[in-house]
């Protein structure tokens, strides 16, 4: 188990190098020029020059990423260009609220959408087979930004639950939790009906019920751990959309988070800022894919046994 | 003769998926409202004027609720939003249909070489790829937006290179499943080059999985441009897109409802009818599954 912890582990680094250089790369390819966007469209010219070789901008960008990448190690990510603040306490002061909220809505989507799934698979074509299924297909095709402006008209401005925005108490996280949580929710809740059906359909299965096994335990015990393989694999991926997601559901209850500093970033020109907002979600997206693999070794056996 | 028999089990066997689809009351359904979207995307024009009802401003008219004149309402420059929508349809089903072409074809292509001559090649171009996955889509989008600045194009060109590896993935698992049969080794035998021993032996013969994945990719393609748009990196105003006509209602939420009601409804209810098609289709190209 060790092993392969260690393995995965080291698999992490080429990924982050190789996002890191992805990301690098094409926001090189962004249009204007920097030192003029930080000094101003009137500063003159020797000025501007004199910025962009402070800068290292005449460099070539594979020099330019290998000094990025040092200055990375040292967890620096830049300053930046609108706020002239180190990129990264910029991050690191918002990055508890994108947390919180990730977290919050990834709980509310795993907690609902596993026992959902499962009473829908033991209970297949049933009233509430079906309803749960009509509100997982709304639920995957529903846009979350759409869902949140709902939410706000209807819990917000007209109930007054709720407040429209901002982070201020557990009231405030409500209404983006759910936003943010619901499309992943739908998605899991369909694969782990389909997951369990096609478990409980096994021999073993028939073997236990045959036996005499309770039936609660038959699928507690037997059927739901064998059946949460894809589910794992796909809360796995479902973190990425929810890391999107989350930029979506800042910007609509203006929550104080990263994912509305890289919006506003991007629109900013502010390319330090923008750089290092995507490397931090996509590292936290291969963390995830690291517990992921981690906790596939733990539900299923034979992965494990490979490397002892 | 051998040519003719091959003619009637392709025949067949479309016909066959076809009647398997057609008993999918869902999958139906899906197609009936993809069928009119596309059908108010051609003949936007017909139905609604660009110049004066979709951009001319009419300041006098504005935030008018739904009425017969108005089915959807007027939004804040007192442009008609059904008008709006029906020509927002044809922006979504372009920029669907071309990001997936984008995506398809270098992701197919890629997969497909990786697939086919496996070794140290399939090793260099999967661990790019596995490189773009790290970057969740939505992110790897936004950061090509913000680097190519915010226009139509770029938008479909984002989303298209966002979607490449998830393609690249499929069809490599397709084409290795199928390069080592016998009709491969045959069209090799007789002196055909790789390229045409992939793209007329092996590609016709991965269709299922790509029909699939190219029709829910459509939906999720529909769905990244609505968030770049509702976010401010897609579709610019005054041009009509589903999810910059949201952004722009965001304003407006307390005196009118109709401004984010229907353009959300748009989107739902075209990723749910692809969704319903995707589904059906997987069900009908591999009934196993639905067993």
């Amino acid at each position: 188990m060790y092993k392969y912890v260690l393995k995965r582990l080291l698999m992490l680094i080429p990924v982050i190098l190789g996002v890191s250089f992805l990301v690098f790369f094409i926001m090189s390819l962004a249009p204007g020029d920097p030192a003029r966007t930080i000094l101003g469209e009137t500063a003159p010219i020797e000025s501007v020059m004199a910025l962009r070789e402070e800068l290292g901008l005449n460099d070539p960008v594979i020099v330019r990423y290998v000094n990025y990448m040092a200055d990375l190690l040292h967890g620096d990510l830049g300053e930046s260009y609108k706020t002239g603040q180190p990129v990264i306490s910029e991050i690191l002061s918002r990055f508890p609220a994108t947390l919180t909220l990730a977290f919050w809505g990834m709980l509310f989507a795993v907690v609902l959408s596993i026992p959902i799934g499962i009473i829908s698979a033991t209970k297949q074509y049933s009233i509430m087979d079906r309803v749960s299924m009509v509100f997982a297909l709304l639920g995957v095709a529903t846009p979350n930004f759409w869902l949140g402006l709902m939410l706000i008209i209807g819990f917000s401005l007209n109930l007054k639950w709720f407040p429209s925005g901002g982070n201020d108490g557990w009231s405030s996280l409500v209404l983006p939790v759910i936003t943010l949580g619901t499309g992943c929710m739908a998605s899991i809740t369909r694969i782990t009906r389909s997951s369990m059906l096609e478990v409980i359909r096994q021999d073993y299965i028939r073997t236990a019920k045959a036996k005499g096994v309770n039936k609660k335990a038959v699928i507690y015990k037997h059927a739901l751990k064998n059946a949460l393989i894809p589910v794992v694999t796909v809360v796995g991926l479902q973190f990425g959309s929810l890391l999107g997601g989350a930029v979506l559901t800042e910007s609509v209850f203006s929550w104080p988070g990263v994912g509305t500093f890289l919006v506003n970033s991007i629109k900013a020109q502010d390319t330090p800022a923008v750089l290092g907002c995507v490397i931090v979600f996509c590292i936290c997206f291969s963390i995830v894919n690291l517990v992921v693999d981690i906790l596939y070794a733990y539900i299923d056996p034979r992965i494990k046994s490979k490397y002892k | 003769m051998a040519k003719t028999t091959t003619v009637q089990k392709k025949r067949s066997m479309a016909s066959e998926i076809w009647r398997r689809l057609r008993r999918d009351k869902l999958a139906m359904l899906g197609l009936a409202i993809l069928v009119i979207l596309a059908l108010m995307a051609i003949f936007a024009d017909v139905i609604a004027d660009y110049d004066t009802k979709v951009i001319t401003q009419n300041i006098s008219n504005r935030l008018q609720e739904p009425s017969l004149e108005h089915w959807c309402g007027t939004d804040e420059f007192g442009r008609d939003i059904f008008a709006r929508l029906v020509h927002g349809s044809r922006v979504s089903l372009v920029v669907g249909l071309v990001s997936v072409t984008i995506s398809l074809v270098l992701g197919g292509t890629l997969g497909s070489i990786a697939g086919y001559y496996g070794g140290k090649v399939d090793n260099v171009i999967m661990r790019i790829m596995d490189i773009f996955l790290a970057v969740p889509s939505i992110l790897l989008a936004m950061t090509i937006v913000a680097a190519l600045g915010t226009s139509l194009f770029n938008v479909m060109l984002a989303i298209g290179i966002s979607g490449i590896p998830g393609y690249a993935r499929i069809i490599r698992a397709s084409v290795m499943s199928i390069k080592d049969q016998e009709f491969v080794e045959a069209s090799r035998a007789i002196g055909a080059k790789s390229p045409t021993t992939i793209f007329r032996e092996i590609l016709p013969n991965c269709l299922a999985p790509i029909i699939v994945q190219a029709t829910l990719s459509v939906a999720s393609a529909i769905l990244s441009t609505a968030s770049l748009s509702f976010i401010g990196l897609g579709v610019q105003p005054p041009d009509p897109e589903w999810g910059a006509m949201l952004s722009g209602g965001r304003n407006y939420l307390r005196d009118a409802l109709h401004l984010t009601l229907f353009p959300g409804l748009a989107i739902v209810i075209t990723i749910l009818a692809l969704n319903l098609l995707g589904d059906g289709l997987r069900d009908a190209l591999d009934p196993r599954l639905k067993q």
